[in-house]
């Protein structure tokens, strides 16, 4: 009976049904990203740059968006506490340079040495979070922003005494921005550049990401994955079936960790500098804006809704200031940005949809 | 006292479905001033909502109001909030308390009703800021409690008070308000020990003799022959017997109870596993289970290999303890050995691996995926336990997630169990409640466990899902030969489908007897040691 209703679903049925399933909030977005890139033009910006500029934006951030889907699969929730890894990534990054590696080269080791700090902290989160179960954003907020804090007093104490990185006067301390020149600045993007007149394309990092989003599209569809998927659906379920469900969580959290640390080395890489001291605090909540603009909600995610989303979301920021300062001819793109960052975060979090329980 | 003048309370033709579920039919019930009524009926019965339409419960409202009409002192009265039903004299002490831990006794039992003294300010803004009249509050803290011939400290803190003080705050708050006429106690002796509940059994007698109207719901049935004029029992939703005290005992009003006429299925006859022949196949020795509501204090009982043993008992007895404890879903103790070996408890995970499946009777937050596919919902436990559903790569260090065999899997038992569904792809949470079951059903099925725990296998689930699904048990017990202890509150559908029945009482194996025994002996099973 029920095949016969779905046979006799006209294009039009289809269409809205495929339409729904996108989304309204996504369509109203994409909607108003098409709109700026027609404004574009017309106010005076060069569109290819600007297309560049999205893609660009999006190859640096997409795999720190990636990084909050195995914590939403296993029922973490957001993660928040995004900053903890990012500063695994920013040790991996700084050992890297004071060892003395260059070129791109320096990048791999970058990841090689950030990966035992990103396994370390994120099992003390994980550990951390599974004490308390259920108010988990809450907590990975103020971890997140603790240890920034705490990473603030590390970096002027830690002895780096590598010339390009510590403050000039002093010779110790880190400088809040290190330049990655001679390091792996564009260490990904360069491989097989496609360059258009003003129309550029990172292809390595597109790829790298690429590689990572199907790694985890591939691990979700391992008995594992499938495993950490059931405990964010129905924690009682799983432990009913036999699956230990502080280890699935905590698994997921050293994966977003991990994965953390990773993004914010292709995120350098990318924009050319190191950022230090403050700069993870902010890190974050563009990332949990971005998978919830994406569709995502605090119990579901797919790899779909990280690509969609983060396109969406570093569309709209970096359109919205372009096409504002040329209309107005004044420069507020930072205000812009804010406000529209900040707004898109309060739009996704009332539209987020709880699990049934 | 009897039928003096016009009845104090009338209920004609009361009717409530919930969804279309209908758990109230036509019940007509008068009750005179001064008179106690007993109620009493099977969990489900159809007792507690009852009352709340009389107590004008948002609930019943919320659900779309009730069928026929109630009559107080010869008026139509139609109660849309509890706040209308207590303006009218009636008042009602529900099985959880609802008091203020903080508060004292005094304060508990005048809440919002305290005489109050006038001052300049609240002359100028209002009553709102006239100060309370403690002394007059405790005066009158301490008559309410005089009426119950106890004694409170009336400004001891309820948080401070063992339980059977604050069952008695409670009741003193109703009595304090002045208008009272009728007052219903949902099970008040429940957390009683026997001298309180005495002491409250006195109190309802007194309370009689002032004119007030007690209705009393209790599973103690002694209590209700000695101190009820009338006894009222329901069952399935409707009034079977309307009967004084005197002229009944405690078994015909278990027989009432319990012996409903259903209509004999198919009912296969009851196979004796008692001779030599079958093994045991699972002891459980002094088990106990803290599980909430559901205590399980001291029980032992042997399942022999190929039966299906029932468990049964009323409501918070214990009887869902058992398989919660032996499965490791609640903190559990004592001994479980099956097939020789003994099972660590408190591990859901080895029970698993030693082939002992569970449905749970929640269906909704431990038996389903509600937001994941059917197929997931079934093959899952069989793919993370036993590894089937799976296809292996580089040696197998990548177990991926077979979709295909999963999906054959899921629609064989779509077939099978005559599951009403779109296809494996949709989610469980769209399903109707039976045929939600029958999924939690084929889950346990695919582990083809050895013994399998069906915990309520029926509850919430139309006549027609009942019967498919306790066929379906009875087939999977005959045809693969697993072993089956079924735990239901409902004793007809366990006398229908058991070998044997273990009845639970107060968290204790009562006696485990043939299905083929009488109701009467199990209903008196069931209330032997009920605390």
């Amino acid at each position: 009976m029920n095949e016969n209703t779905i046979e006799k679903k006209g294009i039009k049925e289809t269409l809205s049904d495929a339409l729904k399933s996108f989304g309204l909030p996504r369509i109203i977005i994409a909607g108003f990203l098409l709109l700026l890139y027609i404004m574009a033009p017309i106010v005076g910006a060069d569109l290819p740059t600007q297309i560049t500029n999205t893609i660009n934006r999006f190859s640096w951030n997409a795999i720190m968006v990636l990084a909050m889907v195995p914590m939403v699969h296993s029922g973490c929730g957001l993660n928040f506490g995004l900053p903890l890894g990012i500063i695994s990534g920013l040790l991996g990054a700084t050992l890297s340079i004071e060892f003395g590696f260059t070129g791109g080269f320096s990048f791999v080791m970058a990841i090689l040495l950030a990966t035992p700090f990103a396994l370390l902290l994120g099992t003390g989160y994980g550990w951390l979070l599974n004490k308390i179960k259920g108010g988990e954003m809450m907590i990975a907020t103020y971890v997140g922003f603790s240890s920034v804090s705490f990473m603030c007093m590390m970096w002027l104490l830690l002895p780096y005494d590598s010339p390009n990185m510590v403050w000039g006067m002093a010779g110790k301390g880190l400088r809040t921005t290190i330049s990655l020149e001679g390091y792996y600045d564009q260490a990904l993007a360069s491989i097989l550049q496609i360059k258009i007149g003003n129309f550029e394309i990172p292809t390595g990092t597109l790829l790298f990401f690429a590689l990572f989003a199907f790694a985890i599209w591939a691990f979700l569809h391992t008995k594992t994955g499938t495993a950490m998927t059931a405990v964010g659906s129905n924690p009682v379920f799983a432990r009913a079936s036999g699956i230990n469900v502080d280890k699935m969580r905590l698994l997921s959290v050293v994966m977003s960790t991990w994965l953390a640390a990773i993004g914010i080395l292709v995120y350098e890489q990318g924009f050319g500098f190191i950022q230090l001291y403050m700069a993870p605090f902010y890190m974050a909540l563009p990332a949990v804006s971005a998978i919830l603009i994406g569709g995502a909600s605090v119990n579901k995610a797919s790899i779909a809704n990280v690509i969609i989303g983060t396109f969406l979301f570093q569309g709209i920021v970096t359109m919205t200031p372009t096409v504002m300062n040329n209309m107005v001819h004044m420069d507020m793109s930072e205000v812009v940005r804010i406000i529209v960052s900040q707004g898109m975060i309060l739009y996704a979090l009332t539209r987020k949809t709880e699990a049934t329980r | 006292m009897e039928n003096v003048g016009a009845p104090l309370l009338e209920l004609k033709n009361i009717k409530k479905d919930f969804f279309g579920n209908q758990v109230l039919m036509d019940i007509n019930l008068t009750v005179h001033e001064g008179e106690v009524i007993g109620l009493v009926g099977e969990n489900g019965a159809g007792k507690s909502t009852l009352m709340k339409i009389v107590f004008g419960a948002d609930v019943i409202r919320e659900t779309g109001g009730y069928g026929g009409d109630i009559v107080l002192n010869g008026e139509k009265v139609i109660f849309n909030t509890p706040f209308d039903a207590l303006n009218a004299g009636i008042g009602m002490v529900h099985q959880e308390f609802s008091l203020i831990p903080g508060f004292s006794t005094t304060e508990n039992i005048l809440l919002n009703r305290e005489p109050q003294k006038k001052n300049v300010i609240a002359e100028v803004f209002g009553q709102r800021m006239s100060t309370l009249d403690r002394a007059e509050m405790n005066q009158k803290a301490d008559e309410a409690i005089a009426k119950l011939g106890i004694r409170i400290d009336t400004d001891m803190l309820i948080k401070d008070m063992p339980v059977g003080h604050k069952q008695f705050t409670e009741i003193a708050r109703e009595l304090s308000k002045e208008n009272i006429k009728l007052l219903i106690l949902d099970e008040p002796t429940a957390v009683l020990t026997e001298k309180e509940a005495e002491i409250l059994l006195e109190a309802i007698r007194g309370m009689a003799q002032r004119g007030i109207a007690v209705i009393f719901i209790t599973h103690r049935l002694q209590e209700i022959l000695n101190i009820c004029n009338r006894v009222v029992i329901m069952r399935d939703g409707c009034l079977v017997q309307d009967v004084k005290a005197a002229e009944t005992s405690e078994a015909e009003i278990t027989k009432a109870m319990v012996g409903r006429n259903v209509v004999k299925g198919e009912k296969d006859a009851i196979r004796n596993f008692d001779s030599g022949e079958s093994r045991e196949i699972l002891q459980v020795k002094r088990l106990w289970v803290d599980m909430p509501g559901e205590t399980v204090r001291d029980v032992s009982f042997d399942v022999k290999e190929g039966e299906i043993l029932g468990i049964g008992g009323l409501a918070g007895q214990g009887k869902l303890g058992i398989p919660n404890g032996i499965m490791g879903l609640y903190e559990a103790g004592g001994t479980v050995i099956f097939d020789g070996k003994e099972i660590p408890l408190n591990n859901p995970r080895r029970c698993l691996d030693a082939s002992i499946a569970f449905v749970s009777e929640d269906r909704r937050g431990v038996g389903l995926l509600l937001d994941e596919a059917l197929g997931w919902n079934i093959a899952f436990p069989a793919m993370q336990i036993q590894e089937k559903f799976l296809r292996r790569y580089l040696g197998g260090l990548i177990k991926w997630r077979d979709e295909k065999a999963i999906e054959d899997v899921t629609n064989k038992y779509i077939e099978e169990l005559a599951i009403k569904c779109t296809g494996t792809k949709q989610k469980a949470k769209e399903l109707s409640g039976g045929n939600q079951q029958k999924i939690c059903l084929a889950k346990a099925f695919a582990l083809e466990p050895r013994l399998l725990f069906v915990s309520e296998p029926t509850r919430g689930i139309d006549v027609g899902a009942k019967a498919l699904v306790l066929s379906a048990l009875k087939r999977f017990n005959r045809e693969s030969g697993t072993t089956v202890v079924m735990i239901s509150s409902e004793l007809e559908e366990l006398r229908s489908t058991c070998d044997r029945i273990a009845i639970v009482s107060g968290g204790k194996i009562a006696k485990i007897i043939s299905a083929e025994t009488s109701s009467e002996v199990f209903g008196a099973l069931m209330v032997s040691q009920v605390r």
